[in-house]
């Protein structure tokens, strides 16, 4: 045989298989499964936040527990910094910034010129961010369980704290996702980790609410994170208290109506821009 | 033969820019249609709204017998689509990338290994589907794009200028694939080109577009005798324009046009013309440098209708890197000068 008569190929029969719509649960899995795919893939962006997470965790508890704990009679500065813990970990966790480069490198006009409903794109990577962050808040678990750290409300208050760990991370990805779609610019969507800043610093992040001087106290009685912290440290350290449970939820809600509004009104408009 | 895809009177508007401007088409079921224009004269808008990735401004198109507007999602389905850059994510692999593409048009895993083991047939993927995408040529990207397209096994197939920027190789791997593709499954192809060969070569009709507008319409064949059967390109030591009337009074020549020191001179009759026009051409005093006789291309249609050539980006990159070098070295020199 010689070698074109090796490059020379039988003619292609037509096919009977045809496109259909896919149904939107399975769209939103489909794409949920690529981000996750991808995630071993990129773990520059998972390591960073949960080794900061940690790092300041321990410092935190190793600098200030003695302070707090005299000063405060009765205070578990440990179980107390396990929820800041947690945030710092799973807040601004998403995948905005693959998003943002599948505008870029046209991925995402494939995407478009599929069936796919255009919300399935969106809710399938954020259910996949939501699975990240739950399995992030494990390590962050695990570290305050070897520092003593035990929860009041037992083994089913763990999982609903990962839970709401997870759903404020939901809330906060929207205004990445937002910043994306909005600008397509990767740098735009760094840049969004500023957010991050008064959500969890101006807040009871290292000491309890009451400890706060006034300008700070102010600013934290507005800020969703205060409740939100609220809730998740009356999961360890008070058990299941329905009514902080209920403000931290309200809190998440909040903020996540916001940034998905945000979010989905950017894929509408990124959508008409074509 | 049915209509696959139609426009009536289509416009799409951005802000005071009309990018397609009542722009009408027919295209029939098994056609490869070749839309050829310059960079920014609306191909790939007008491909985008034909792939619903637009909503038109005005007017209507139907593709696969689906309005854009009104049934985008039934026309999806029926349509593969490579645009103009690969749309591709670098870090799947081309397996991963090819079977998340087939469970979008929700094909089953059984019918989605039946359509890669089609498409090894039609596109040579070759045995690089493990691999991630980003350490793939320029070519096999190209060939990934045109077997994302083909998935589902569309109707009707748009390639967005889908073999700039290639080397010729696999320019002429990709032009072999589209011809397959219609000639073995009938499919109808919408083919956007800024390269004259490429539809030349592979469209059954070809559309050209200037600024928004479809200014000529036909087969390849059909264009070039608009302009007549020969062409005599002459370039001059001096301005052309000056030399026309002499040469426009020759018998047999059908249209002369002049830009800077070239001239087109169209003629029925090549061979029986060139040596009056030269001796025309010496009356007037010009010196002459060159003096080609040539069958009409798509460049002299695309000239005659339009006033100027087609400049692909390819072209474009070339000038613009020749502009730089010539001014850096402009600016080494003034630099050494005392």
């Amino acid at each position: 045989m010689t070698a074109i008569d090796a490059t020379v190929r039988a003619p292609a029969t037509p096919s009977a298989i045809r496109a259909r719509p896919a149904g939107f649960a399975h769209d939103v899995v489909a794409i949920a499964g690529r981000a996750l795919r991808a995630v071993p893939r990129d773990v520059e962006a998972v390591i960073p936040p949960i080794f900061i997470a940690l790092f300041f965790f321990v410092v935190n508890v190793g600098t200030l527990s003695d302070l707090t704990e005299t000063s405060i009679p009765g205070f578990d500065f440990t179980a107390f910094q396990m929820p800041t813990a947690i945030l710092l970990g799973v807040t601004g966790v998403s995948r905005a910034y693959a998003l943002v480069l599948d505008v870029q490198n046209g991925y995402f006009d494939r995407l478009l010129l599929t069936p796919i409903r255009r919300l399935a794109i969106l809710l399938g990577h954020l259910c996949a961010d939501v699975s990240v962050a739950c399995v992030l808040t494990i390590p962050i678990l695990i570290m305050g369980f070897i520092l003593g750290v035990r929860f009041e409300s037992g083994p089913l208050g763990v999982v609903a704290f990962i839970i709401l760990a997870g759903l404020w991370s939901l809330a906060f990805a929207g205004f990445g996702y937002a910043i994306a779609l909005k600008t397509g610019n990767p740098a735009a969507v760094s840049s969004s980790f500023l957010l991050f800043f008064p959500f969890l610093f101006l807040t009871s992040s290292y000491v309890p609410r009451e400890e706060l001087s006034g300008w700070l106290d102010t600013v934290a009685s507005i800020n969703p994170v205060t409740y939100l912290l609220e809730g998740l440290r009356s999961l360890v350290i008070e058990g299941w208290q329905w009514a902080d449970l209920g403000q931290a939820l309200v809190a998440v809600a909040a903020v996540g109506t916001i940034s998905m509004w945000l979010c989905f009104a950017a894929l509408r408009g990124r959508i008409k821009r074509g | 033969m049915r209509t696959t895809i139609s426009t009536e009177k289509l416009v799409r508007q951005f802000d005071s820019l009309r990018a397609v401007d009542e722009v009408d088409l027919e295209i029939e079921q098994g056609e490869i249609y070749g839309f050829l224009g310059p960079n920014g004269a609306g191909k790939s808008t007008t491909v985008r709204v034909l792939c619903t990735l637009l909503a038109p401004t005005s007017g209507r198109a139907t593709v696969a017998g689906y309005d854009v507007a009104a049934d985008p999602g039934k026309v999806r389905l029926n349509i593969g689509v490579a645009l103009q850059e690969a749309a591709l994510d670098p870090k799947q692999t081309g397996n991963e990338l090819l079977r998340l593409q087939g469970r979008l048009y929700g094909l089953s895993n059984d019918e989605i290994d039946q359509r890669l083991a089609d498409l090894a047939q039609l596109v040579d993927i070759g045995d690089a589907l493990g691999r991630p995408i980003s350490t793939y040529s320029g070519g096999m990207k190209r060939r990934l794009d045109l077997a994302a397209a083909l998935v589902h096994n569309p109707e009707v197939l748009f390639l967005d200028e889908p073999t700039t920027g290639l080397d010729p190789v696999s320019r002429a791997r990709v032009w072999e694939e589209v011809r397959r593709l219609n000639q073995d499954l009938d499919m109808t192809i919408f083919l956007t080109t800024q390269y004259l060969e490429e539809a030349d070569e592979l469209a059954d009709r070809v559309g050209i577009i200037n600024g928004g507008k479809l200014v000529a319409e036909g087969t390849p064949f059909e264009l070039k005798r608009r302009i007549g059967n020969d062409v005599i390109f002459a370039r001059l030591d001096g301005d052309a324009a000056g030399a026309c009337p002499m040469v426009e009074s020759v018998a047999g020549v059908a249209g002369v046009e002049a830009r800077g020191n070239e001239m087109v001179i169209t003629a029925a009759e090549g061979t029986a013309v060139i040596g009056p026009v030269a001796v025309a051409l010496n009356n007037c005093g010009i010196p002459v440098r060159d003096l080609t006789l040539r069958t009409p291309t798509l460049d002299d249609v695309f000239l005659e209708l339009t006033g100027t050539h087609i400049q692909t980006s390819d072209e474009a990159m070339e000038a613009e890197l020749a502009e730089m070098t010539e001014s850096d070295t402009t600016s080494d020199t003034t630099e050494v000068t005392p």
